[in-house]
């Protein structure tokens, strides 16, 4: 690997590019019109030009950026994580093209994206899933049986059923007896079949994911992201290790991460997402995501290794260079991802020109970012404009860390998160380490409303 | 009569309806009240209902569906009441 092409924009582009670069590989940036003098632009060696703004019309056209990495000679592609990352028809053309990509192969991002698929494929592999029944049962009787297996509390879904509805939870076997046939007959109703499908509902629950590492033969973890903490279904801070989560669970878990990357043969690097059963501490596995992610820096903070250039080398064809044993934690690592939007206008997202800003800095603190003094925050991609991320030797040092060092991010222009994350750091279910994954929103929904109450006198 | 043009108050991608595979959000000739929904701006990655403002009659579309706007652009022209 000699030259390397970086599909993608914002932080994650000058991130791999700086990966690129202490590795000695020469870089090829891409842009749209919007982002001509963008930092990651700025930083690579060379850049080409994909097309308008939108980025349906360049950092989604898998042809552009194909011809532009064969156009600028690059010989391998790093797709980031959003945009092309986890299309297997961009894996494939880029191989076809003669090209490396930098993520494991079409077949196994198929696979592996698939929801259904690969719950099976884990079910092989002997990693735990949601309990629940594989077909749907209108009969009160095999309901009775299927629950026992599963073990309450039990939700009942309308097979024919969508977006929610018809859902119900029963806590026991008589509530499953007694409401079972009116569910099953709602749902004959409402959609023509009375089938329902069964499945654990768990209450309070924990997203919490394992960092992996594979070269299609043998697979390391690197611990795991305790990532509770969304709003919208897009995280807001995370964390390694996770405080919510025994040792025993922990080593269950990374250990389950690994069988199913050796099963498959993965290659490069990639995050097994559990739910975590906040009560039993039982998990689950939920979904692969096959391409280096968001919050990556935290896991390279307490383990020390830089995880892009680890896919850099095994995209290159070296093996492994890590045994398991060589991988340890060391202390507590948050990320805080600073979004420019406005948290008091629900969350608003302000595009717009950049005036001064200044980065938090100093020991243990890290700031991934494409944001410069005079840049434009644009309305075409997503909000994110920094990551803060800071390491303690144990979490109530990192949160401290945490506060100082997002009292230090100033930038002007455009509304940025960092107060709301500030804020956040000072509560104690968050000081504490209790929360998951339903915490943040109903802490934001109280939030308004107090405010609300309070702009009424 | 008289012409009255709805701005969007946020930059983006303009849409006039609300999916691919649905009708525009409104169309010539249809009378609108203040609070209805004439096209959505996409900015980044989340989108906002661009309202009427003003209750009227449409006269048409000022830009097409997926252009790029800016704050306080001109999307559509409405007929109302003086």
């Amino acid at each position: 690997m000699k030259r390397l092409l970086v599909a993608n924009r914002g932080e994650i582009a000058v991130r791999i590019i700086r990966a690129a670069r202490d590795l000695g590989i020469e870089t090829v940036a891409v842009c749209s019109d919007a982002d001509t003098e963008a930092k990651h632009v700025r930083l690579a060696d060379a850049v080409m030009p994909i097309g308008p703004a939108p980025a349906t019309k360049s950092y989604l056209v898998g042809d552009a950026i194909v011809d532009a990495a064969r156009g600028a000679g690059a010989d391998a592609v790093h797709p980031g994580y959003g945009f092309l990352s986890e299309r297997a028809e961009f894996a494939a053309a880029v191989a076809d093209a003669g090209l490396t990509f930098v993520g494991p192969e079409a077949s196994v991002i198929e696979q592996m994206g698939d929801k259904v698929r690969a719950r099976k494929v884990a079910m092989e592999a002997g990693v735990p899933t949601v309990p629940g029944t594989t077909d749907g049962t209108a009969d009160v009787d095999a309901a009775v049986t299927a629950a026992a297996d599963i073990g309450y509390p039990v939700m009942l879904k309308a097979a024919a059923g969508g977006g929610g509805r018809g859902i119900r939870v029963v806590d026991n076997e008589a509530e499953l007896a007694s409401e079972f046939p009116a569910a099953s007959a709602e749902a004959a109703k409402a959609f023509g079949d009375g089938q329902m499908y069964l499945e654990r509902f768990v209450r309070s629950s924990r997203h919490v994911e394992v960092q992996v590492l594979g070269d299609g033969k043998d697979a390391v973890h690197l611990f795991e992201r305790e990532c509770s903490l969304q709003r919208r279904r897009q995280k807001v801070i995370e964390e390694a290790p996770s405080p919510g989560i025994s040792e025993e669970t922990r080593q269950a878990m990374t250990q389950a991460a690994v069988s199913l990357c050796e099963h498959v043969g993965y290659r490069n690097a990639g995050t097994c997402e559990f739910l975590v059963d906040d009560e039993t501490g039982e998990f689950f596995f939920i979904e692969m995501n096959t391409r280096i992610q968001v919050e990556h820096p935290i896991t390279e903070l307490i383990t020390g290794i830089d995880l892009v250039a680890e896919q850099l080398r095994i995209a290159a064809g070296e093996p492994l260079g890590l045994w398991q044993s060589d991988i340890t934690k060391r202390g507590h690592a948050i990320e805080f991802r600073i979004c420019a939007e406005d948290p008091e206008r629900d969350f608003m997202p302000g595009p717009g020109s950049v005036g001064r800003v200044e980065l938090p800095g100093g020991p243990w603190v890290r700031t991934d970012t494409w944001l410069t003094p005079q840049s434009k925050v644009s309305p075409f991609y997503d909000s994110l404009v920094a990551k803060l991320i800071v390491w303690g030797d144990d979490r109530p040092t990192a949160l401290r860390r945490a506060g100082r060092a997002l009292s230090e991010f100033i930038v002007e222009g455009v509304p940025t998160t960092t107060a709301l994350l500030r804020e956040i750091t000072t509560e104690p279910w968050f000081e504490e380490g209790q929360f998951n994954t339903g915490t943040l929103e109903a802490w934001l929904a109280e939030r308004s409303q107090a405010a609300g109450m309070e702009a009424t006198g | 009569m008289s012409r009255h043009e709805v701005v969007t108050p946020i930059p983006g991608v303009f849409y006039r309806k609300p999916d691919p595979e649905s009708p525009n959000f409104v169309k010539a000739g249809q009378a609108v009240a203040a609070e209805d929904t004439i096209g959505l701006v996409e900015v980044m990655k989340s989108f906002h209902p661009v309202p009427a403002g003003v209750a009227g009659k449409v006269v048409d579309y000022i830009v097409e569906g997926e252009s790029v706007v800016d704050a306080g652009q001109a999307v559509l022209a409405l007929e109302v009441e003086r």
